[in-house]
């Protein structure tokens, strides 16, 4: 027989909305308020997946978040999500789930042929068996293990829904709605503290909804309806379906709203999910305690369950989990299942507690309803293929375990209690201790070290009344210290409570003469109790070794019913106490959090800021090839139709050398340094001189590190006697403007300068070209561009077409070129008066490619070569470095070994026979039959001029092997190409262009 | 984490940059002593427990500060503003 529903009740059921959703393409019948897994109890299914490892079936074993066994594949398509708990699924009409991790079908599972060869597959066996002495082996039995053992696959598809993040700050912070979450925020709600509530289920109220007892004269679950009314009107905001899964320093909690994971899909404008980061002033950690299992022979088949999973089940839902059902338990609160079972018409086959006595309240109960209670009793085995259908019984005795003889008892179901675990996760993650309570043979939260406090039954207080009043009085002391007038909050009061009676730790009822099968710890990942014992044996034995040697606790339950089974085995094997085994701490995050919810909105386009130039919609609409540099969008190129990238720069190039052309350069960093003192700052932050720069002259710079290598380049314009304009590489911009802050604010605070960064202000375009000067004379008329009055390296400002310009003449290309600067919002119109200017003479327009062929044949250095390792010396910029002063880097750029004539140091590279160099190639000396790397490629173009492909490379000795003919060779992509080395300056190098 | 900025007041960290150990003594510029600009360019002190450290609110005033941070429990005990106001904004030490 199996589980089915029961014609009436279940607190959370609506039985006038019927629903249907399918397993494995199989009907099923639901109604509003069923969770995956009570529909599937009520549907009569038992098995609803395999073991990842032994392929062994299983069922539904638990009712919430803690449940091992019982994962589902929801929904199709870009949708698809793998291992959900079914315990945690709220049905709704037309989804679908499938059972993972068997084939071909549920029934029949080929791989279960695996359990055959149980015995085999103890801890490490995977590593021992398969990793012989070399790696090979394992590298090819990897692939076929990882096929057979697993969990559900995840879509391939992108995901069609949408994720928020949002923010909550609040006075309080309670986890969990239970008896003691719902007193303690009714108490500081009164008092008018604000509160906020998160609740991981969809309905508020915890073990109220399935206590048999009455709160103030009414029943349970009526009480916490009524209690989350009061709470609303009080202000509280209450978050169903909410988890808090992380807890973080400064008492910051992460958890994630499930706001449409119940709906077939989003509503209109609706997320997925919202993951909240809350900031708290005080958090209420009601988070209560789990049902601990007890292990023994066959505690996994189908049909086995937690007791509190059954009450759970019959109260919420109306559903049973068989019809002739025995409780095997070591505590008073698991009678309630069997007492609430048999008062629907189930038959109790018997009640099996390894205890000498039980409670009076039990007693009568069990006389009442005369039931059959086998005390000093323990179930040794469950017996069955794909369900329970008998135990196996023995004497017991706390000292010597199960003792010979016992019986066999036809049932169909068998409810397990081991006592109970509070939920200590969110107080560990806090960095609080776990401490050992003897009483509950389990962990409470230690010593508070974040502003947080634990009630209810997440310390132990089990009973109903003890959680309510644990929680009033925790919420009137939070209320008290939060400096609220505390009125008197009344207690509520329970009748018809009860308590746990004597909880003695068994864990596992131990066969001694292995007459049974395996007995499981950690039902998810396969791990048994003769799996710690090996363990123990093979040196295993703190709780670290255990965790990783068996994987305990390591599957996606995180051993939410095993951890503590399995600690106290492993104390028993080495005969210590459980607190002397130690535990491990909680890491976040408590439950499995999608990575949609944490990436958020910032996922695609929305990855990373786009920063676009003034000229951008001029580039795009000219087809230009856009480019990401950085978080900028830079031209690429601007092909002639279908042009290649290759033959599109050269093009440009070539256009540039003997025309003109124009680029965007409007990336470059840009600081506005000003101050009496700003011409020292610039003696102090350069490696060269300032001093001497007079107004309306730019400089080439060049900045060092404090360890004295190259830190960034580029040219400061003098705009004044107290202001210049400086450049930084498009890279550097950010950590530029960090570092001379860093030096005004720590090294000389006395020094009277302003930084600003203008990067974004200032539109800039650099047009280069031998006719780059007739274009600019077509529409500046307040320039005198005349060769003398306008020289190299001068900065001069005027207006183009009413906008005012600043003008410096650079080059970077080699050709005579200037740079025209312009408030941004400009830019555009500049840019397009130039085009237009230049359009009689042929102007174009060039990009990313062409900027760096261009800078390649000059052998001027950038980010390949500024590569953090490079000093000045090594790109040949060593006689720029003033010695006439001391400035950042000077002192450490002289440290010996930087000084050793082997470093790597910059060269050119000429291919011999015209080929291709591959940028990505390592420099070989061949014909001294070394095959060792002497240096590498950082850039490489075609130069039309000279009509091969030239590189620039840093080389071991540099300019020492001048003429030397080396091998270029990229092995990846297999490409080999002879080069000779030469200077880096491949074009003009009397710098006659520029200068003309 | 939240840093109390002496000029903004108390922001989130991910407004901050962090900015390195800081328990040095800047090197004078005219220093030219490799051993003193080695000593401060890399010995860090590495405790557990208080530790003084840079942070720029590189998200907000863009001010350097000098943070005291228990880094056993992300404690901040203080923030000082560095640099030429410092005097004005003297920041607060939390007990």
């Amino acid at each position: 027989m199996t589980g089915m529903r029961l014609p009436s009740g279940g607190n959370c059921l609506d039985r006038s909305r019927p629903l249907q959703f399918t397993l494995d393409s199989q009907r099923m019948a639901a109604f509003a308020g069923d969770t995956a897994a009570s529909a599937l109890i009520a549907n009569g299914v038992s098995v609803v997946g395999r073991s990842f490892k032994l392929h062994r079936p299983r069922g539904i074993f638990a009712a919430g978040t803690e449940e091992p066994n019982a994962l589902l594949t929801l929904r199709e398509g870009g949708r698809q999500e793998p291992n959900v708990k079914a315990t945690e699924v709220e049905v709704f009409d037309g989804l679908v789930a499938r059972s993972q991790n068997r084939w071909p079908s549920l029934g029949l599972d080929v791989m279960a042929a695996t359990g055959l060869a149980a015995p085999f597959f103890s801890a490490g066996f995977y590593y021992k068996t398969f990793m012989g002495p070399s790696q090979k082996a394992w590298m090819f039995y990897e692939r076929i293990i990882r096929r057979a053992a697993g969990l559900g696959a995840a879509t391939l598809q992108p995901d069609p829904d949408r994720y928020e993040h949002a923010w909550c700050f609040t006075d309080v912070l309670v986890v969990g709605s239970g008896p003691a979450g719902l007193a303690s925020a009714l108490t500081m709600a009164r008092n008018g503290v604000q509160v906020t509530l998160v609740e991981q289920e969809p309905v508020p109220g915890g073990h109220l909804l399935q206590e048999p007892g009455l709160v103030d004269g009414i029943p349970a679950a009526e009480w916490a309806g009524q209690a989350v009314t009061e709470l609303e009107s009080l202000g509280v905001r209450i978050m169903p379906r909410t988890t808090a899964w992380g807890y973080y320093d400064g008492n910051v909690i992460s958890a994630v709203e499930r706001v449409s994971d119940h709906l077939a899909e989003p509503l209109p404008h609706q997320p997925r999910q919202r993951h909240w980061t809350i900031r708290a002033d005080r958090v209420v950690l009601a988070t209560g305690a789990f049902e601990r299992p007890i292990a023994f022979a066959g505690n996994d088949l189908p049909g086995v369950m937690l007791a509190g999973a059954a009450e759970r089940y019959l109260a919420r839902h109306a559903v049973v989990p068989g019809q002739n059902i025995a409780l095997f338990t070591c505590n008073d609160m698991a009678y309630g299942a069997a007492f609430a079972l048999h008062d629907v018409g189930i038959r109790i086959a018997a009640i099996i507690d390894p205890r000498d006595t039980v409670g009076d309240d039990v007693a009568t109960g069990v006389a009442d309803r005369g039931l059959d209670l086998r005390l000093q009793q323990a179930v040794v085995a469950a017996h069955g293929r794909k369900r329970i259908g008998s135990i196996q019984t023995a004497p017991f005795d706390i000292a010597r375990g199960a003792l010979p003889g016992g019986e066999r008892i036809a049932v169909d179901s068998l409810l397990v209690s081991g006592g109970f675990n509070p939920v200590i996760h969110l107080a560990s993650q806090a960095g609080g201790p776990a401490v050992f309570d003897r009483a509950l043979q389990s962990f409470v939260p230690g010593e508070a070290r974040e502003a947080w406090m634990a009630t209810g039954a997440a310390t132990g207080q089990l009973t109903l009344a003890g959680a309510l009043g644990d929680g009033a009085r925790t919420g009137a002391e939070i209320a008290t210290a939060l400096g609220h007038r505390t009125v008197a909050t009344a207690v509520p009061s329970v009748t018809g409570d009860r308590g746990p009676g004597a909880m003695p730790g068994i864990f596992e009822i131990r066969d001694k003469q292995k007459k049974y099968g395996k007995a499981f710890v950690d039902f998810q990942h396969d791990v048994t109790v003769d799996d710690i014992r090996l363990a123990n044996r093979e040196g295993f034995r703190s709780v670290e070794h255990l965790k990783r040697y068996t994987t305990l606790g390591m599957a996606t339950d995180q051993g939410k019913t095993s951890n503590i089974v399995g600690l106290a085995l492993m104390a028993d094997a080495r005969g210590i106490s459980i607190p002397d085994a130690g535990t491990t701490r909680y890491r976040p995050p408590y439950t499995p959090v999608s990575i949609g919810a944490l990436a958020g909105p910032e996922v695609g386009a929305a990855l990373r800021p786009r920063r676009l130039t003034p000229m951008h919609d001029w580039h795009v609409a000219q087809g230009a090839e856009m480019m990401q540099a950085g978080l900028w969008f830079r031209p690429r190129y601007y092909p002639d139709g279908a042009e290649p990238l290759e033959a599109g720069y050269v093009r440009e190039l070539s256009m540039v050398r003997g025309g003109v052309g124009m680029v965007d350069v409007s990336t470059l960093g840009k600081i506005d340094v000003q101050g009496p003192d700003a011409t020292a700052f610039l003696e102090r932050v350069y490696a060269n001189g300032f001093a001497k720069l007079p107004v309306g002259r730019a400089r080439y710079g060049l900045m060092l590190r404090e360890d004295g290598f190259l830190f960034d380049d580029g040219t400061t314009w003098r705009l004044s006697e107290t202001r210049y304009l400086m450049t930084t590489t498009t890279a550097n911009a950010g950590p530029v403007m960090q570092h001379l802050e860093f030096l005004l604010a720590a090294h000389w605070p006395d020094l009277r300068v302003k930084l600003t960064s203008v990067t974004e202000q200032w539109a800039a375009l650099a047009i280069a070209g031998p006719k780059s000067r007739d274009v600019l004379r077509r529409v500046i008329d307040d320039i005198d561009f005349d060769n003398t009055a306008f020289p190299f390296m001068g900065v001069r400002s005027g207006t183009l077409n009413g906008v005012d310009v600043l003008l410096a003449r650079l080059s970077f290309s080699g050709e005579m070129a200037y740079e025209v600067y312009c408030g941004a919002h400009s830019g555009a119109a500049v840019w397009s008066a130039l085009m237009q200017a230049g359009e009689q003479i042929g102007i174009i327009a060039y990009g990313m490619e062409a900027l760096g062929a261009l800078r390649i044949e000059k052998g001027h250095v950038a980010g390949r070569e500024l590569n953090g390792r490079t000093t000045a010396a090594d790109v040949g910029l060593g006689r720029m470095v003033s010695a006439r002063k001391t400035f950042i880097g000077s002192t450490l750029a002289q440290r010996a070994y930087l000084q050793q004539p082997d470093r790597e140091q910059l060269v050119g590279l000429s291919s011999v026979s015209g080929t291709r160099i591959s940028p990505s190639s390592h420099l070989i000396d061949a014909d001294a039959g070394d095959a060792r790397s002497i240096g590498h490629v950082t850039a490489m173009t075609y130069s039309p001029e000279l009509g091969t492909y030239v590189a620039l490379g840093l080389l071991e000795g540099g300019m020492a092997h001048l003429g030397k003919r080396l091998t270029a060779t990229d092995p990846v992509r297999g490409n080999t190409v002879e080069v000779e080395v030469t200077d880096p300056c491949f074009i003009d190098p009397d710098g006659s262009r520029m200068h003309g | 984490m939240i840093i109390d900025c002496p000029v903004c007041g108390p922001r989130h960290l991910t407004e901050f940059s962090y900015g390195g150990e800081a328990s040095r003594t800047p090197v004078g510029i005219a220093q030219t002593d490799q051993q003193a600009w080695e000593g401060y360019v890399f010995a860090r002190n590495n405790p557990r427990g208080l530790h003084d450290e840079h942070w720029q609110h590189s998200g907000g005033c863009r001010s350097w500060l000098h943070v005291r941070r228990d880094v056993t429990n992300h404690r901040i005990h203080s923030v000082r503003l560095m640099g030429p106001f410092a005097a004005r904004h003297a920041g607060h030490t939390s007990p």
